[in-house]
């Protein structure tokens, strides 16, 4: 059992290592007719559209693609289910079907509807529509978006962090059960659970309060600090640089604190005590759009822009290599992106961790505010 | 801010809302629960022992401290005992001097008084003796020379005059 | 074009609010090395506003 534990891990490593230098350097080819998510890029216009193909969301996890000398596109992946809800109902498909076009031009008809995908995002075409037209500001003018459940890769990218989370984590309950103390792995778990406990729940929320908010504080911590993490490594998820991700875990925050406030919270924030009535208005006007506004708006924008700002910088470091081949050589432009690239990554490890941190810290901040005994003097 | 809304999907928001739900609540129950249970019950249990120990530690002192104390007291009790015990000798030793000047001096006492006694009865015997043989010698001499007044009266102012002078 | 610019002033002023929190944080950390955590740890909560100010108004030009 150990052995084939051991020999799994061995692997999965050597696949990382293997994917490492392909994932990112293969980068989107757009002269490739309407294939345009891998293949040879060039100019700096291809490097900066396959970054913003990168960050966005994608409906098939493809590890690497490329183009071979035939001029054949080869994808390395697999294809993810796609659930739409259309006017017609719930639609499902394999993104396959798309044949990894992202721009419109491949269009799939289920159910007597007609789908394309432009810019990883999924649109119905009105009914007499053969064909995606755009506008000059490449707009569709005769399709529109439809509510996409899909499991795309940031869904899987949630479910593998979340079952990597519930593994770890339940191994270490168990542990407990047998020993006072850890061993293996478990044992590097420990301190981290103990540093969230004891240095963000604690001085944040308080003695009193804490104990009800440490289980969200750690689901929290460790989901946004291991999916950005896996955001470094070439699987190339970018999970917590989806708006819809932080904006949901902001959410949750809001929603935490909003209904744990006590009594004194809410009066503090309507009805200020201490001050002229007549500012009290005012006052209550710029302390609910703090509240219900402002913070998690902080929060959410915080998370996805780091984390969307730091992939679209390493991205940019490696794409050194091809935009700066002709003025410095090909070993010049390589060893340049390669030692920035390197020493950005190492800051974007400690980001990963910071980011975690702070909106931990952060959510605890909030939630101390609500929950914490409102003395009636000021 | 309009690529921004653009790019916001809200499908995966709900998607990712329930995945979370799911997660926190499984977390919760089979991860976060008996871990900070376990840690807490074992954070108590070193502060338990810590206790224990620093209680043991001091009821060691104490333990101490009474052991000196009975040392000191039987030692001071040693010395009370040796001094009561010099005292009372020294005492004997004078009594004992003191009786024995006592016995001494009333031995001595007697002693002088009997000899006193005894040179008193001698001079009384010697007295009695002296007064005997003056009387036999006043006799014979009397009996020799009371022929004549004129001798006998020289007599008597020779024997007056060594009366007197006795 | 006025995106950019806006957003050149949104990173003077987000850097110039960083230092001051940086080097009054070093301050304070000189005079009082026992509070390193302390400060640190508030330090990193208003640096993070801070941040976060910025992003959203450069998300707003964007």
């Amino acid at each position: 059992m150990k052995i084939a534990q051991k020999s799994i891990k061995f692997i999965l490593i050597v696949a990382l290592a293997l994917f490492t230098s392909v994932n990112y350097a293969v980068i989107s080819d757009q002269n490739h007719g309407n294939q345009n998510d891998g293949g040879r890029v060039n100019t700096k216009e291809e490097v900066e559209a396959y970054i913003l193909h990168h960050i966005k969301d994608s409906h098939d996890f493809s590890l690497f693609s490329y183009t071979s000398d035939e001029g054949e596109r080869k994808h390395i992946g697999f294809p993810l289910p796609v659930i739409i809800w259309t006017s017609e109902g719930l639609v499902t498909f394999m993104s396959s079907e798309f044949h990894h076009n992202d721009d419109g031009h491949v269009i799939v008809e289920k159910n007597g509807l007609k789908f394309a995908k432009i810019h990883s995002k999924i649109y119905e075409l009105n009914k007499e529509a053969s064909e995606v037209t755009f506008d000059e500001t490449h707009h569709a003018t005769n399709a529109h978006k439809v509510l996409d459940f899909s499991i795309t890769k940031s869904v899987v990218g949630v479910l593998f962090i979340g079952f990597l989370l519930l593994f770890w984590f339940s191994r270490l309950a168990k542990q407990y059960k047998t020993q006072k103390i850890p061993t293996g792995f478990a044992r590097v778990l420990e301190p981290l659970v103990l540093y969230v406990r004891d240095e963000i729940a604690k001085p944040n929320i308080g003695e009193k309060h804490y104990r009800r908010f440490t289980g969200y504080l750690l689901t929290v911590f460790f989901f946004i600090w291991t999916l950005n993490l896996s955001g470094l490594t070439p699987l190339g998820f970018n999970v917590t640089g989806q708006l819809a991700v932080t904006g949901c875990l902001a959410i949750f925050t809001l929603v935490i604190y909003s209904v744990s406030g006590t009594k004194g919270y809410w009066m503090h924030m309507i009805w200020m005590p201490g001050v002229p009535v007549l500012i009290r208005p005012v006052l209550a006007i710029i302390e609910l759009a703090g509240a219900l506004l402002i913070k998690p708006f902080s929060l959410l924008v915080r998370l996805f822009a780091n984390i969307s700002a730091g992939h679209i910088v390493v991205m940019s470091l490696i794409a050194i290599m091809f935009t700066l081949k002709e003025s410095l050589g090909v070993v010049g432009a390589t060893g340049l992106s390669l030692v920035l690239s390197f020493f950005i990554t190492l800051i974007e490890v400690l980001v990963a961790f910071l980011q975690a941190y702070i909106f931990t810290m952060l959510s605890a901040l909030f939630i101390g505010m609500a929950v914490e005994d409102h003395a009636e003097h000021h | 801010m309009e690529t921004l809304l653009n790019d916001f999907s809200p499908g995966l928001f709900a998607v990712t809302t329930i995945l979370l739900l799911a997660l926190i609540a499984l977390m919760v129950k089979f991860a976060w629960k008996p871990i900070l249970n376990s840690l807490e019950e074992r954070e108590s249990g070193i502060a338990n022992a810590l206790a224990a120990a620093e209680n043991a530690r001091k009821e060691m002192q104490n333990l101490q401290a009474d052991n000196e104390k009975l040392i000191k007291e039987a030692r001071a009790e040693r010395e009370s005992m040796m001094k009561e015990a010099r005292a009372i000798r020294d005492k004997m030793i004078a009594d004992a001097k003191e009786d024995a000047k006592e016995v001494t001096a009333g031995l001595i006492e007697k002693a002088q008084a009997s000899i006193e006694h005894e040179k008193q009865s001698a001079l009384a015997e010697i007295k009695k003796n002296v007064a005997e043989l003056s009387i036999g010698i006043a006799e014979s001499i009397l009996k020799k020379e009371l022929s004549s007044k004129k001798d006998q009266l020289e007599l008597v102012e020779g024997l007056l005059k060594d009366v007197t002078l006795n | 074009m006025y995106n950019l610019i806006g957003a050149g002033l949104i990173v003077i002023g987000a850097g110039i609010g960083l230092g001051q929190i940086g080097g009054k944080a070093m301050e304070g950390i000189a005079r009082q090395p026992e509070a390193t955590g302390k400060i640190q740890t508030a330090m990193i909560i208003i640096a993070a506003l801070l941040e976060g100010l910025a992003f959203g108004a450069l998300f707003l030009g964007k």
